[in-house]
């Protein structure tokens, strides 16, 4: 008997136009103690789904229909008083955002503590000692001192720990997961899914994970649905989605998300045309229908398409499955030529590039002593997890910020110590740059043809009206925009189209390097896969030199040409992109690759886990600055010796104490199994 | 927080110091000069003269701002007390002593037998309506909050705004109209003379519920936004989803946060009550701090208004102490 069983749910929602069906029709089994993983993008129904099992759906949302069958109980019709037991007890819950899930002003030891009293009536005493034990299972080191501290004194990944501690205190049957890592860093992730992975085995819960990233899904789930307008549309055991996907959804997705060891010269990625229709606005028969490039008129559109099985456990929701051969191959026109020329010219140079910032009397070094180049037409990427220093490197590279020390030549003039108020207008237009966040870099209150307008009049690109707007039109023309969107304001606009808006205005001055920090990490991947697309292809197209500033590997193995690795303010590693993703790495380089989660179960990856927190920028060890946290580490050396810079050739730096032929030895981290 | 503490009571000092300064050139500034305003509109000006020159008021100004501290902390003998001017100005607590305020022109009288009656009557008033605003404005406020876009959320904001829309004035005339013209159970004026045939209680009545209809309304709006913000917080969710019991949520998760933000402002209503509800004491002739520091304002008593701008100025320093206190024990983000 499975331990939920949802039955043709349908979740309505009451708005100022009416009553609109967020999930129209819906029906899911899952197992005791089974890893379901449900994916789909932003706006398909996952969260509405979560928070109608939980029965927390706001003042304007029901089930209208169907049943929510959970220990043989219907949860759509369950009391308040059965909703308490329930809830936190028999099934509980781990937010996406673990910093505002947890309340500021209590301790974790209070917040927790509540979960043992509620649910079974357990005396304080009882609860401080459950609470402790269950902190330890999260491996939070020194639960005691946990216990007594605010959400604000811990870092995110211990906060996330935190929460899932309270979601296992009063041992439920079910845990739901609604993108429990998105927005904590690479290495905080991969021992995240590590853990739930653990506890899975220890506690027996059932797993009900949501998430957009088919990657962290594949790390954890037995068995995967892919949701689309409310709809689930492909069910199948993880293996089998991933080899023999059927739906083109399903397909969609995963050609959006960049392979371990594709890049753009040899799989490009492929995005899914069109937007996920707003809620109620799906067509009934098939719900992918205006957006997927195999719909046949008379078959598709005919009636409500069923799921059919394809084989044992793999059912489909796609009135053509059987007439669609697998995958087909992907189009080779669409792949980025490789750069001819070895020796491109540099067009950005950084030398001991430093920023310093005072904090009382301490200093806090967030770049110490930078160096590398940026080739012509090549793209450049920065990675690092939080509090490397790669955006504070973005900011003074493009004007928004100064180094205090170190020169930093574009295109042959020192800008280290130049903001943008003394830079020439040319220089400027220059060097552009592109947020990571869309929705907070437009003028909520101008039209988004406004500021491409502005741009091209004050780098004296065009001044009279007539050129002014037939520029705009050409630059929204590059980005794959209909002129007629100029006059649109930013709220009508989805994240992919305001991230376009983004990207003609940044090239609005014809810049000669691009700086993208985190430009994609807002959007969903079919999104996210289209705007890389079109980055590369406008870059590729004006000979554009792009720094890409990113925590994602997957997505700079696909589209770097060369990595710089940041930890703490400094360059741990750099070199040419196939050299950096192959031995000899840099252990923090090792680390970070290990941590990626791969959108491929017959991928294995070699497993390094970080111990401990990155060190406060303010107290950084005098040795190598990842001595700390370094699994590889050779011993006081490291902690007192800043590391040497050993040349492996072909401009492949590392700045290690361990001689490279023993970097050498290590084992690619990314294998397949055979 | 004993280090804080005892930081913002030094800054608070030195407020009260730069504002005592700033209180004495406003005034010593005023229209017509002490010497008259001392002696009264029918002295002769040769008379006036003379005193002027008594009293060193030709001093430039740092010179007779600092000898007005010195005859404030003690250290210097109240000139108008002098027996040689023949002004009879006397004081039984004698010359000098701390605290010394001067001699107010207008009472006849050394300031401090004036002002502490009369601040006294005030603080009862004000304790009185603050006690009734505070727990009025939060019950109001978080029960709107609670069940934000509910008719009872609705319901309770509408009359928060039509309590907060009636002017002072306005209100005590229909209150009056009612319980005294009307139903006769109430004095219509509150001299907190107990020989008036109400006792003093009764005479309060009144007084209070105009302030605190008044003033609670506008509370309860601060609190409901503020409620109503907070229980649409994630963590508010999270306590919702572990199972805890409804009460639960709202007292242990919702309340504390709620209250950060309206915190501030409930203690700004003291410094309301103390120095500014002149039209309640005068429509009930109410013998009030807020009345008599209009009076001595039109009458130009300018030891008692500079006496009472710093007893008003040393109760918003120490609210404004009181809140920022409060606020870092309620937020533990505020504590680093």
């Amino acid at each position: 008997m499975s331990l939920l069983s949802i039955r043709n749910l349908r979740v309505e929602y009451t708005t100022a136009r009416g009553t609109v069906a967020a999930i129209p029709e819906f029906s899911l089994d899952i197992a005791q103690g089974e890893s379901f993983g449900l994916v789909g993008e932003s706006g398909c129904g996952k969260s509405t789904l979560i928070m109608a099992i939980m029965g927390y759906m706001g003042r304007n949302g029901r089930v209208a229909g169907g049943e929510i069958l959970f220990e043989g109980r219907d949860l759509a019709r369950a009391s308040a008083e059965e909703w308490r037991k329930i809830r936190g007890g028999r099934i509980a819950i781990v937010y996406q955002e673990p910093a505002t899930a947890l309340n500021p002003s209590m301790t974790i030891g209070q917040q927790l503590m509540e979960v043992p009293i509620a649910h079974g009536g357990a005396s304080t005493a009882e609860a401080r000692t459950r609470a402790e034990r269950v902190l330890a299972d999260v491996h939070l080191p020194d639960p005691d001192s946990v216990m007594r501290r605010y959400p604000h004194q811990l870092s995110g990944g211990q906060k996330q720990r935190v929460v899932i501690a309270m979601a296992l205190l009063a041992n439920p049957s079910l845990l739901l997961l609604d993108e429990p890592t998105t927005g904590l860093d690479v290495t905080v992730e991969a021992a995240v899914l590590d853990l739930l992975n653990e506890l899975r085995e220890k506690y027996g819960t059932a797993l009900f994970y949501i998430s957009h990233n088919l990657g962290v899904i594949a790390q954890v789930c037995d068995r995967i649905g892919v949701m689309y307008a409310g709809k689930l549309v492909e069910d199948a055991p993880a293996a089998a989605l991933f080899a023999t996907p059927r739906h083109p959804y399903t397909r969609g997705l995963l050609g959006s998300l960049p392979r371990p060891g594709a890049d753009k010269h040899t799989h490009p990625l492929v995005s899914i045309p069109g937007v996920v229709p707003s809620a109620g606005r799906a067509p009934e028969s098939c719900g992918f229908l205006t957006r997927c490039a195999l719909a046949q008129p008379g078959v598709c559109d005919a009636a409500p398409v069923p799921m059919e099985a394809v084989s044992g456990g793999h059912l489909v929701r796609c009135a053509r499955w059987a007439e669609v051969e697998a995958p087909a191959a992907t189009p080779a026109s669409a792949t980025v030529a490789p750069i001819a020329q070895e020796r491109a010219e540099i067009v950005m140079r950084a030398d001991e590039v430093s920023r310093m910032f005072p904090v009382g009397k301490r200093r806090l070094l967030a770049n110490d002593r930078l160096s590398f180049v940026a080739k012509r037409g090549h793209v450049l990427a920065i990675v690092g997890e939080s509090g490397s220093g790669k955006s504070t490197f973005a900011k003074v590279l493009a004007g928004l910020d100064a180094a205090t020390s170190g020169r930093l030549d574009v295109l042959g003039d020192d800008v280290a110590g130049k903001p943008v108020r003394k830079r020439t207008a040319a220089k400027v237009a220059a060097v552009q740059m592109v947020f990571q966040n869309p929705d907070g870099t437009l003028n909520p209150s101008h039209p988004v043809g406004w500021p491409l307008a502005r741009a091209l009049r004050k780098f004296g690109i065009a001044r009279e009206r007539k050129d002014v707007d037939a520029r705009v039109a050409a630059l929204l023309d590059m980005v794959r925009l209909p002129a007629s969107l100029r006059h649109a304001l930013p709220r009508q606009l989805s994240g992919g189209q305001k991230q376009r808006i983004a990207i003609a205005r940044a090239f609005a001055g014809n810049p000669e390097l691009l700086v993208a920090d985190e430009p994609v990490s807002a959007l969903d991947v079919s999104v996210q896969a289209a705007v890389i697309n079109l980055l590369l292809r406008i870059q590729a197209e004006h000979g554009t030199t792009l720094v890409f500033i990113s925590h994602d590997l997957g997505l700079v193995r696909y589209l770097a040409d060369e990595v710089v690795v940041m930890y703490l303010g400094q360059v741990m590693e750099s070199g040419p992109v196939a050299a950096l993703f192959d031995p000899p790495y840099h252990p923090y380089t090792e680390a970070l690759l290990s941590a990626v989660p791969v959108p491929d179960p017959s991928l294995r990856t070699t497993r390094i886990r970080l111990e401990g927190e990155i060190p406060s920028p303010l107290n950084v060890p005098p040795g190598c600055r990842f001595a700390t946290r370094c699994p590889r580490k050779l011993g006081a050396v490291c902690d007192d010796t800043p590391p040497p810079a050993r040349d492996a050739g072909n401009d492949h730096v590392i700045h290690c104490h361990i001689p490279l032929e023993r970097l050498r030895q290590s084992e690619p981290v990314f294998r397949h199994a055979s | 927080m004993i280090r804080y503490i005892l930081r913002r009571a030094v800054e608070m000092l030195l407020t009260l110091l730069v504002a005592s300064f700033l209180v004495f050139v406003v005034t010593e500034f005023s229209p017509g000069n002490v010497a008259r305003k001392t002696l009264g509109a029918f002295a002769l000006q040769s008379q006036v003269d003379l005193l002027y020159e008594k009293l060193h008021l030709n001093d430039p100004l740092m010179v007779r701002y600092v000898r007005w501290l010195g005859v404030l902390t003690g250290t210097v003998a109240d000139p108008l007390q002098d027996p040689a001017l023949k002004l009879d100005f006397k004081d039984p607590r004698g010359d000098r002593y701390f605290g010394n305020f001067g001699y107010s022109t207008m009472y006849k009288a050394p300031v401090n037998d004036v002002l502490w009656d009369r601040l006294g009557n005030t603080a009862l008033l004000a304790g009185l309506a603050f006690a009734v605003i505070v727990p009025l404005s939060l019950v109001l406020g978080v029960l709107a909050g609670m069940n934000a876009g509910s008719v009872l959320d609705r319901a309770l904001s509408t009359v928060s705004i039509v309590m907060t829309s009636i002017p002072e004035f306005a209100l005590g005339v229909l209150l009056v109209a009612i319980f005294v013209v009307w139903l006769h159970i109430l004095p219509g004026t509150s001299p907190l003379d107990s020989h008036s045939g109400w006792s003093i209680a009764q005479q309060l009545v009144l007084p209070v519920a105009v302030l605190a209809i008044y003033d609670a309304g506008y509370v309860a709006r601060m609190v409901r936004t503020s409620m109503a913000e907070v229980m649409a917080k994630p963590y508010v969710r999270t306590a919702v989803l572990k199972g805890l019991p409804r009460h639960r949520v709202i007292l242990r998760h919702a309340l504390r946060n709620a209250l950060i933000a309206p915190f501030t402002v409930i203690l700004l209503q003291i410094n309301w009550l103390i120095g500014g509800v002149v039209v309640t004491e005068l429509v009930f002739a109410y013998p009030g701090f807020g009345r008599m520091l209009l009076d001595a304002s039109l009458f130009g008593d300018v030891s008692l208004i500079e006496a009472a701008t710093l007893i008003a100025l040393f109760v918003a320093t120490s609210t404004q102490l009181l809140s920022d206190v409060g606020y870092r024990v309620l937020d533990p983000q505020a504590r680093r």
